[in-house]
């Protein structure tokens, strides 16, 4: 954050600002600079290591053509493992604290995200019944997206109509609980009718959140609701500081927020669902990494979605090599997310002002 | 530009609170809305800003029925500047003027340095450039309430909509306040704002509605409207309007209530 200055000098005011932007583009551009060492560590490192020059030699020999001088079993573990598991990461992460940053920007509220307005919990339940009813790849992610688009809608209506009064931050965060509790139940209830030979472990596996058995196929059919849900919010992305001075201001200030909103809510539940139906519930990641964009680059989204996009895929790509090579068997990732999220959480509620609450 | 209000009834739902009102502004002119508490002003100014459907009468911008007009044409019409809250994010003062220009921006894009010079300039015009690099959430509510004026007069609108520009504000905030909305009326602006004070009719010296319970109310002037005998009506206390010489001879009038004897 920047010095609060009480009238500075014209020009140095001026220089102020300046420094702002600038300091804000280097942000964003060491962020880009640590995703790619990222995700050249994550290339290395695993249970089958991978030597930087023998890697670097496999890269360069496929990009050019070259004929084949390098062991085949190298070779498969970097393109049909690694590679898919690192897309993922990133496209999971950043999708996770790019929604989350939406919507809090949308309902106004620091203290929403995917996991608290229950959209992961409407889209786990809607890919453990898509899993039970042997649905293909399409078919989970359709069916997550539209449970999860219901429970967003669900805890939003009720929690507006309960909310009228000050309080609505909280009624919110509340009524977003007991809708993720719902669909938790119902999830039970599809566990509990699945067949217990391999439906059950199925569920059961892909609930836990990790992202391990990852293949192509899969990174491809992420890839579409992916892009569907990302790009209109990045576009859209400097009126969501608009949308959340509230209904009535953005109004007045010529913003169409019946359309707006819907385009929102469906891309920001889209991108959740789609990052839900590949990995499991992966919690917390929505909720803290944008507050840790905001620390960095301010509140503006104009900086702040891109900067939660790069720290999501960053910290995930991060927290996925921890969980894949500290130990000799795999951590799953979403308790490993849990374990740095809700802590940090309580740092936030700590420290945070007392006006969110 | 004229704003003309004619025959509006404006509530919640099937409620009415607002029956068959009618008033003008013009550009230039300004207009305050005095009441008591529940008597519909904020349901009005609402119904103006098309937060809430018109139930009956029209609303009339040049001429032209502004019930069909999209939120972005209604926004380069009218400004409205809400009541000083504190939003959830820490913004910068001059991220929160600028987004006035929303109306002028196409759905894609976000403000050109352009943009961002209007938003510096129309907080010079309010005295308060300073405040450009501060962060709203930190800055005091008179402060708070410029800011939002400047957001305002970043829209480059006709009429400003104010809602209790003065509320919550201390006396010496309240009087800086009402100066700008003095000066921005000069400069050619229409103004509409509500106030508690009686006082502030005669500060702006403007017209004035006098909204009533039982859906009645009186426009005029002020000097017309503002009288003890229909403060009493619209209020139910006992008020004093006395006048006295301002600096450059001019008569400065003043409500005073006058409370029952011991």
């Amino acid at each position: 954050m920047e010095a609060v200055e009480d009238k500075p000098e014209p020009v140095k005011k001026q220089y102020a600002s300046i420094n702002k932007m600038d300091r804000n583009r280097v942000i964003l551009f060491s962020m880009f600079i640590l995703l790619i060492a990222a995700i050249f560590i994550s290339f290395i490192i695993g249970r089958y290591r991978i030597p930087v020059p023998q890697l670097l030699e496999i890269l360069k020999g496929k990009l050019l053509g070259m004929p084949q001088t390098w062991p085949a079993a190298v070779e498969t573990v970097i393109f049909k493992v690694r590679i898919p598991r690192i897309c993922a990461d990133l496209m999971v992460g950043a999708a996770l604290a790019t929604s989350g940053a939406t919507y809090q920007g949308l309902f106004k509220n620091p203290m929403v995200s995917p996991d608290i307005l229950g959209a992961s919990a409407g889209a786990g339940f809607g890919a453990a019944i898509a899993i039970l009813l042997s649905f293909n790849l399409v078919g989970v992610q359709l069916s997550s997206f539209v449970f999860g688009l219901g429970a967003v809608i669900l805890t939003y209506m009720v929690g507006s109509i309960i909310g009228r009064s000050s309080n609505a931050i909280l009624i919110l965060v509340l009524t977003g609980m007991v809708v993720s509790t719902m669909f938790s139940s119902f999830t039970s209830i599809t566990k509990y009718l699945a067949d217990t030979d391999n439906k059950l472990p199925a569920i059961t596996f892909w609930l836990m959140g990790g992202l391990s058995s990852v293949s192509t196929t899969d990174i491809k059919v992420l890839l579409v609701p992916f892009c569907l849900g990302i790009i209109p919010l990045f576009l859209l992305r400097w009126r969501l500081n608009v949308l959340s001075f509230g209904e009535e201001e953005a109004q007045a200030l010529g913003i169409d927020t019946k359309t707006t909103r819907k385009i929102i809510i469906v891309c920001a539940t889209l991108l959740t669902a789609s990052a839900v139906s590949v990995s499991g519930m992966i919690g917390w990641i929505g909720l803290v990494i944008p507050h840790i964009a905001r620390l960095l680059v301010g509140p503006n989204y104009k900086e702040l979605l891109p900067a939660s996009f790069l720290a999501g895929g960053i910290f995930l790509i991060i927290v996925d090599n921890v969980a894949r090579s500290a130990f000799t068997i795999e951590i799953p990732l979403g308790i490993l997310t849990s374990l740095i999220g809700a802590p940090f959480f309580m740092y936030l509620l700590i420290k945070g002002r007392r006006s969110w609450i | 530009m004229k704003l003309e209000i004619k025959n509006a009834v404006c509530g919640y739902g099937n409620r009415t609170v607002v029956k068959d009102i009618s008033v003008s502004v013009r550009s230039g002119e300004i207009l305050c809305l005095l009441g008591p508490n529940g008597v519909g002003k904020t349901t009005l100014f609402k119904t103006i800003l098309g937060f809430l459907k018109l139930q009956g009468g029209s609303i009339i911008l040049n001429g032209e029925n502004v019930t069909s007009w999209t939120r972005k044409k209604l926004a380069t019409a009218l400004g409205y500047v809400p009541q000083a809250h504190i939003p959830p994010f820490p913004f910068k003062v001059l991220d929160v003027v600028v987004m006035g220009r929303t109306a002028h921006l196409l759905s894609f894009s976000s403000p050109s340095r352009k943009d961002l010079a209007i938003a510096e300039n129309a907080l010079e015009t309010l005295g308060v450039g300073y405040l450009k690099n501060r962060i709203y959430t930190e800055i005091s509510g008179g402060e708070r309430q410029m800011v939002l004026i400047a957001r305002a007069l970043t829209q480059q609108p006709d009429i400003l909509i104010m809602d209790e520009p003065t509320s919550n504000l201390d006396f010496g905030n309240q009087v800086r306040v009402l100066q700008q909305i003095k000066a921005l009326v000069e400069k050619g602006i229409g103004v509409i704002m509500t106030s508690h004070f009686p006082d502030h009719a005669f500060i702006c010296s403007g017209k004035v509605v006098l909204m009533q319970k039982n859906h009645k109310f009186i426009a005029g002037l002020s000097e017309e409207v503002v009288t003890e005998g229909n403060l009493q009506d619209t209020y139910g206390v006992d008020v004093k309007i006395v006048s006295s010489p301002g600096r450059a001879g001019e008569t400065i009038k003043s409500c005073i209530p006058v409370l029952a004897g011991v």
